[in-house]
């Protein structure tokens, strides 16, 4: 995150792909999480496409009335207690954030995992104003201490082979050197960060929901870091999106059916942290946060992209995302989703992500609220085609592909002359001036069409 | 900033889609009734957790002194005070950091994952349950309802200051999706299944 990388996601990918056992190995394991979300929905076999439909249905309520349901959370949690402001891009976000810590003599603060600051570079700003900020979810600490940023929403250092973490840990944290074993390193973690715990006055959070009904908002985490961190600071600094609201607490039980599951396959996470009022004598902050949203909001066709509750369960289906990681989509949001959203923006430098697809599908079809996260990603291709951001060897080529495929002789004589060519000069294609034969042999070519074929065998 | 306040609504209120969208029907979730408990000691040791029958508080008392956690014990329930200190009235939370076990009293259980609904109520300081190295929770059998549609139905209307579903130990699998127990919450969970 703190090198500004002017790559686009090919180049990025070829320099992941440049370790092949690794990719391998990163595509294994993601499918393997993908596999345990398949297993867990299948425990909810009865519930679990009407839960998709409620969710989704939820979030288009949602999505029509947000004004009077932000306007409506507001009053809510102003009357618990807690001090509601509003920011309408990143830069007025992070101020808003460093305020808070000044006013409270702040000059250090521990931080629970947030994409939403990650979106804002909020961590960047504040080390920019002097103050000390400690991620304390374990994957995040780790790219922390590696000076990048997070490769997944879910699972920050899922690109991290223990190995490393062994090797980064000795260094930081003073663990055995050639240690590598998880639950050693997860307890040196448990030590350092329950010292910041214990030292912190200020902790900042995420939100996963916040409802319009009650002004409370909810956070979920595994490790129980989000709690640590904000029952033992005066101050509770809670970021969100403005999309993250939903109508009614009962709409809870919908939404935190499906997170758990679709993210990493468990039934629920470890804590659903319901946040109403701050506690005696400490303060509790929320800051609503635009930043390209209500932009995004009138954009038709790809409104629905804000109904996401970031569960990664598109990345780690993305047969792209999993032999590409997460890096190479230079965005805070990877993978499908953030390839939707990213754009929005910034059409220029994002140009490149709604790319990163083979429009297979997956990822609509295992979107807990129904997202047509494909069919927007064919959206965008065309959005930028008009804005002219696709470069001339993509357009070039696409417009030749146009003509022999919509020209049924041409088609066939460029066929033969393929298959020639393959047969007779293979060197004319298995060279390096074709992107095909990158990571892969030419197949072998057949010595007719399947319409030479058909003319020929038809009865 | 409340000028941003202003424009972020006008903003929204002029792009939000101006078509009817109902709110979905969520009685369409039906409560299957079964064998809840089972399925919540199931689910629980899936999880991480351990859960254990007992037939009273004197049980519970009995099980603690057999099975001895080494250090500062303290507890939200009057019954268990001696075995376990009261937890002292709302004050610091540092003062918690050194609390070997906590024991406290769930709301109910939720069977399809083993997550039991606790308040600042139930553990007096909202630290209690998260910065002990060992976490207990005495549930009384009969309060597990099937799914989180009706635990949500069990808390309608009702007021928190802070609310929590807790289901199993704190965990992580951050380093190559290895499961570890005990990232920052309690190293292990037990629930106690108060049968009468």
């Amino acid at each position: 995150m703190s090198a500004v990388s002017t790559l686009k996601h090919p180049a990025l990918s070829e320099r992941f792909n440049a370790d092949e056992p690794r990719v391998d190995w990163h595509d294994a394991t993601l499918w393997w999480i993908r596999e345990k979300r398949d297993k867990a929905a299948h425990t909810l076999y009865e519930d679990w496409e009407s839960l998709r439909n409620a969710a989704s249905a939820i979030k288009d309520n949602v999505l029509g009335n947000l004004a009077d349901y932000l306007t409506q959370f507001e009053q809510n949690a102003q009357a618990n207690g807690v001090q509601v402001h509003w920011a309408a891009d990143a830069a007025e976000h992070n101020q808003i954030v460093l305020s808070i810590l000044k006013e409270a003599g702040a000059q250090r603060m521990v931080k629970s995992k947030s994409m939403l600051t990650e979106e804002c570079h909020l961590n960047e700003y504040l080390a920019e104003n002097g103050i000390d900020v400690v991620d304390t979810d374990l994957g995040e600490r780790i790219v922390q201490l590696a000076e990048e940023g997070p490769s997944h929403i879910v699972m920050p250092c899922i690109h991290w082979k223990k190995e490393e973490i062994g090797e980064l840990f000795h260094e930081h944290l003073g663990t055995p050197k050639g240690n590598a074993d998880p639950q050693l390193l997860t307890e040196a973690a448990r030590q350092h960060l329950r010292d910041k715990f214990l030292t912190r006055r200020v902790a900042l959070t995420g939100v996963n929901f916040a409802v319009a009904e009650t002004g409370e908002f909810v956070v979920c985490t595994n490790e129980g870091n989000a709690d640590m961190g904000v029952h033992l600071a005066d101050v509770h600094i809670a970021c969100m999106g403005i999309e993250k609201i939903i109508p009614r607490r009962e709409h809870l039980g919908v939404f935190l059916r499906l997170l758990a599951r679709s993210a990493t396959g468990q039934p629920i996470t470890t804590y659903s942290s319901h946040f109403n009022k701050p506690r005696d004598g400490a303060q509790m902050h929320i800051v609503l946060v635009d930043n390209g949203r209500s932009q995004q909001l009138g954009r038709e066709a790809f409104r629905n992209s804000l109904k996401c509750i970031r569960c990664g369960a598109c990345m780690n289906t993305c047969p792209v995302y999993r032999r590409s990681g997460g890096h190479s989509y230079h965005n805070a949001v990877a993978g499908p989703i953030g390839a939707i959203l990213a754009p929005n923006l910034d059409l220029s430098k994002y140009s490149d992500l709604p790319f990163a697809s083979t429009l297979c599908g997956s990822c609509s079809n295992v979107c807990p609220v129904k997202i047509n996260i494909h069919e927007q990603l064919y959206e965008w291709r065309q959005e930028l085609t008009r804005n002219g951001k696709v470069d001339f060897g993509k357009k070039t080529g696409l417009k030749i592909m146009a003509t022999v495929l919509s020209n049924p002789a041409l088609y066939r004589s460029m066929g033969k002359m393929g298959r020639w060519t393959l047969r007779h000069i293979p060197g004319m294609v298995n060279n390096s001036l074709n992107p095909w034969f990158k990571q892969r042999d030419m197949p072998e070519a057949p010595t007719e069409s399947f319409r030479e074929w058909y003319v020929k065998n038809r009865k | 900033m409340s000028n941003s306040r202003e424009q972020i609504l006008a903003k929204v209120r002029a792009n939000q889609p101006q078509d009817e969208r109902p709110l979905p029907d969520l009685s369409v979730f039906p409560s299957r009734s079964g064998e809840l408990q089972d399925q919540f000691m199931t689910v629980l040791s899936l999880i991480g957790g351990k859960a254990i029958k007992v037939a009273n508080y004197a049980a519970i008392e009995e099980y603690l002194r057999s099975n001895p956690y080494n250090g500062r014990m303290v507890t939200s329930i009057q019954e268990l005070n001696s075995i376990a200190k009261p937890i002292s009235a709302p004050g610091d939370p540092h003062e918690l950091a050194d609390v070997e076990l906590a024991i406290i009293s769930g709301a109910f259980g939720v069977a399809e994952n083993s997550a039991i609904w606790v308040t600042e109520a139930n553990f007096v300081q909202r630290a209690t349950p998260f910065i002990c190295q060992h976490l207990a929770i005495v549930l009384p059998a009969q309060e597990i309802c099937a799914n989180m549609h009706q635990a949500y139905q069990r808390l309608q209307g009702q007021t928190y200051n802070f609310g929590v579903f807790i289901a199993g130990p704190s965990k992580t699998a951050d380093i190559e999706q290895s499961l570890v127990l005990g990232a920052h919450g309690a190293r292990t969970m037990t629930v106690f299944l108060l049968e009468n």
